[in-house]
């Protein structure tokens, strides 16, 4: 003791340096924060800039005269849908004369390449699904190939297009003028949404839906699987089984699944489920089975941790009316803990969701999602994708226009990842409760 | 130094002997918590367990109803009695015999439900009540008896855990007597209480002799000079000394019992 008597008006050397010490800790923190949101606010504009224009699609509408004897002609052919096109293509050919556009491409092959491939067969269809047409005079609206789509939206310049064959210059000419006439314009791409995956050469006509269903049923799968396993197990080693070496090991094997990449899961189950089991291979039922896998771990941690967090005072109150330990678990621990359960296995299924790294070793991976399953087992056993799978594969391929894809799968992923998240966050409140 | 309680004058009318221990122990693990424990415990009486902490008190009163099983490393050997039948004898099964010995703990632990809910609860489990009138009728007579009913009885489904900390005690006791226990056993059932709530809990407790034999564990002398007739003296995991209250208070034998009642050791 010095003798002097402090004051408490001044700070003593000490305290400053605390004080100092606190206010520099909080301005890292504050730091911190701001660099995440910083990178969060890159992504999103990133994602949302380049991936909104995949839900956009540039159309050519223009009435059609179905001739009875042009469309005879055309399913009597080897080619069909070549013939289809001829006649689309004719008859543009003549409305650009009548409306008096000025370009250089008149016949009917220059023509075409402003159409999707995939516009004879979509006219087609029609006629097919509506023979009472034949003869009459309808609206079609056509897809645009995607280089006029590109263009529409500023991918594609005729600087790019002079090294481009799919389409000439001079076609951007007509289709200014076409868009002045309104004979061409940019509307919503439900197709994106609920269209199949489209070969190389057709990007226009690809969509998210059937890889979106392969997702539906393998989250339903791991659902079905992992929810009551994890559930079981977790409730077993957290309130029954005995505390000894042999749960240790178990405990400590299950934390280190966890942090097992994901695609050794994706051999284990090429290994277990196809080369043993003889599952289909691509099949939505063997990603869910590999996924559950995944899924499993982080399902029981999280589980473990919500039966842990509820107070042992509950459980005495219930053994000691002379509840029995299952009775105890089941009335009045399961419902405290059930939802920190639900946000567990809402994050888990939400992990399973985004994940790709497992599928491309059980061939889900690649242009399978091309057709929709004609039903729910075909939905378990057909070759599927899923949305990952989907956009890993888009972002793979060569033209700027699944690049773009790619980019709209993400922002239909965050989606769904999003709506999870929420009901994982309503679930949460609605079941909290107070003790 | 209790004289003022007029412990002496307390008449002690000798019951039926209700628990009887012989050669209790306890092990946690390693460590031997309670050593050769030998203990009557008498029928519509209230006993007293005091000592200092970590003595054991609670341990044993754990082993009455079997509630140290649920804990892995913890050992019992010896016997314990009740109406003469060996709790921990292989075919009894703990489960039934928590229905007969009720317990109320430290800290009041009303289940996150409604107030019948929490009184429900008991008798649902081991099918006491045939119909809803019945379990009304059992729910407003342990409310009664926990000595709560005029506090709650327009609020029944309102959650428990919303009532202040007495009310949530008595709530506790009248749930334990809800399954018509013979033995009601009490962990230090006030130390998480104001002195108000404390004194309604003794009162209870001196109703409840009645009908049960009482088993409390209490870290206040004065708690166990008032509402016991019997008290055990544990110390160091052994019983030291056991007797009516009012001579363990006034004229101890052990020296270790007077030591701690004047407050020289504990």
């Amino acid at each position: 003791m010095t003798g002097k008597k402090s004051s408490l008006l001044e700070l003593d050397a000490r305290t400053k340096k605390r004080n100092a010490a606190e206010k520099r800790f909080q301005y890292f923190g504050i730091g911190a924060v701001t660099v995440g949101l910083l990178f969060l606010i890159v992504l999103l504009t990133t994602i949302v800039s380049n991936g909104t224009r995949a839900f956009t699609q540039t159309f050519v509408t223009f009435e059609l005269v179905l001739d009875t004897a042009e469309i005879e002609a055309a399913e009597a052919s080897f080619v069909k849908t070549s013939k289809y096109r001829d006649i689309i293509t004719a008859q543009l050919a003549a409305k650009v004369e009548e409306l008096g556009f000025e370009t250089e491409l008149t016949s009917a092959d220059d023509l075409k390449q402003i159409f999707s491939s995939g516009a004879a067969g979509t006219l087609r269809e029609y006629v097919l699904a509506n023979p009472e047409s034949i003869g009459t005079t309808e609206v079609f609206k056509f897809r645009t190939s995607s280089r006029v789509d590109g263009y529409s939206k500023g991918r594609v310049t005729r600087e790019s297009l002079a090294r481009d064959k799919n389409l000439a210059p001079a076609a951007l000419d007509l289709v200014d003028q076409m868009q002045e006439a309104g004979l061409v314009d940019r509307s919503f791409n439900w197709t994106f949404i609920t269209g199949s995956d489209a070969s190389e050469s057709r990007p226009e006509q690809a969509g998210i839906g059937v890889s979106m269903i392969g997702s539906f049923f393998m989250m339903l799968v791991v659902l079905v699987f992992a929810l009551p396993i994890g559930v079981a197990a977790s409730i077993y080693l957290e309130e029954f089984a005995p505390k000894n070496r042999l749960t240790d090991i178990i405990e400590v094997n299950i934390s280190n699944l966890a942090a097992v990449p994901s695609i050794v899961f994706g051999i284990l189950g090429l290994a277990v489920f196809i080369q043993f089991a003889h599952l289909p291979q691509s099949a939505p039922l063997v990603g869910g089975l590999v996924l559950t896998l995944m899924t499993l771990p982080t399902i029981i941690i999280s589980t473990r941790a919500s039966l842990k967090s509820v107070p042992p005072s509950i459980r005495e109150a219930a053994l000691g009316v002379g509840a029995s330990k299952m009775q105890t678990v089941f009335h009045h621990v399961l419902p405290l803990a059930m939802p920190g359960i639900l946000t567990g296995t809402i994050i888990g299924l939400a992990q399973a969701l985004g994940e790709t790294a497992p599928l491309l070793l059980i061939g889900m991976v690649g242009f399978i999602a091309s057709n929709y399953p004609e039903g729910v087992a075909s939905g378990f056993l057909d070759p599927n994708s899923a949305m990952p799978a989907q956009i890993f594969e888009w972002a793979k391929r060569a033209d700027p226009a699944y690049y773009e894809r790619a980019w709209g799968g993400i922002i239909v992923l965050l989606g769904f990842l999003m709506t999870m998240n929420m009901i994982a966050i309503l679930m949460r409140r609605r079941f909290e409760r107070r003790w | 130094m209790y004289d003022d309680n007029h412990l002496a004058e307390r008449t002690v009318t000798q019951n039926d002997i209700k628990i009887s221990a012989n050669k209790v122990n306890v092990h946690y693990g390693e460590s031997h918590a309670i050593k050769d424990v030998d203990v009557a415990i008498e029928d519509k009486t209230v006993t007293a367990f005091i000592g200092p902490s970590g003595c054991g008190k609670s341990t044993f009163l754990r082993c009455i109803n079997r509630m140290n099983d649920t804990i892995d490393i913890c050992r019992v050997t010896g016997d314990i009695r009740i109406d003469n039948e060996d709790i921990y004898d292989r075919k009894v099964d703990p489960v039934q015999l928590r229905a007969k010995v009720g317990m109320v703990f430290q800290k009041p632990n009303p289940f996150p439900k409604s107030i019948y809910d929490n009184i429900a609860y008991g008798p649902r489990i081991h099918g006491l009540a045939r119909s809803k009138a019945d379990m009304d009728e059992i729910v407003e007579k342990s409310l009664r008896r926990g000595a709560i009913w005029d506090e709650v009885k327009d609020r029944l489904h309102a959650p428990g855990t919303g009532l202040s900390g007495g009310q949530q005690q008595r709530l506790c006791i009248a749930r334990a007597v809800a399954t018509e226990p013979e033995v009601l056993l009490m962990d230090e059932p006030c130390s998480a209480l104001d002195p108000i709530a404390t004194s309604q809990v003794e009162e209870l407790i001196d109703e409840l002799r009645k009908n049960y034999s009482l088993v409390i564990v209490t870290h206040s002398m004065q708690q166990a000079a008032r509402v016991s007739q019997k008290t055990a003296f544990f110390h160091l995991g052994t019983l030291v000394e056991y007797g009516d209250t009012g001579q363990i208070f006034t004229n101890p034998t052990d020296e270790r019992t007077e030591s701690y009642i004047t407050g020289r050791i504990g």
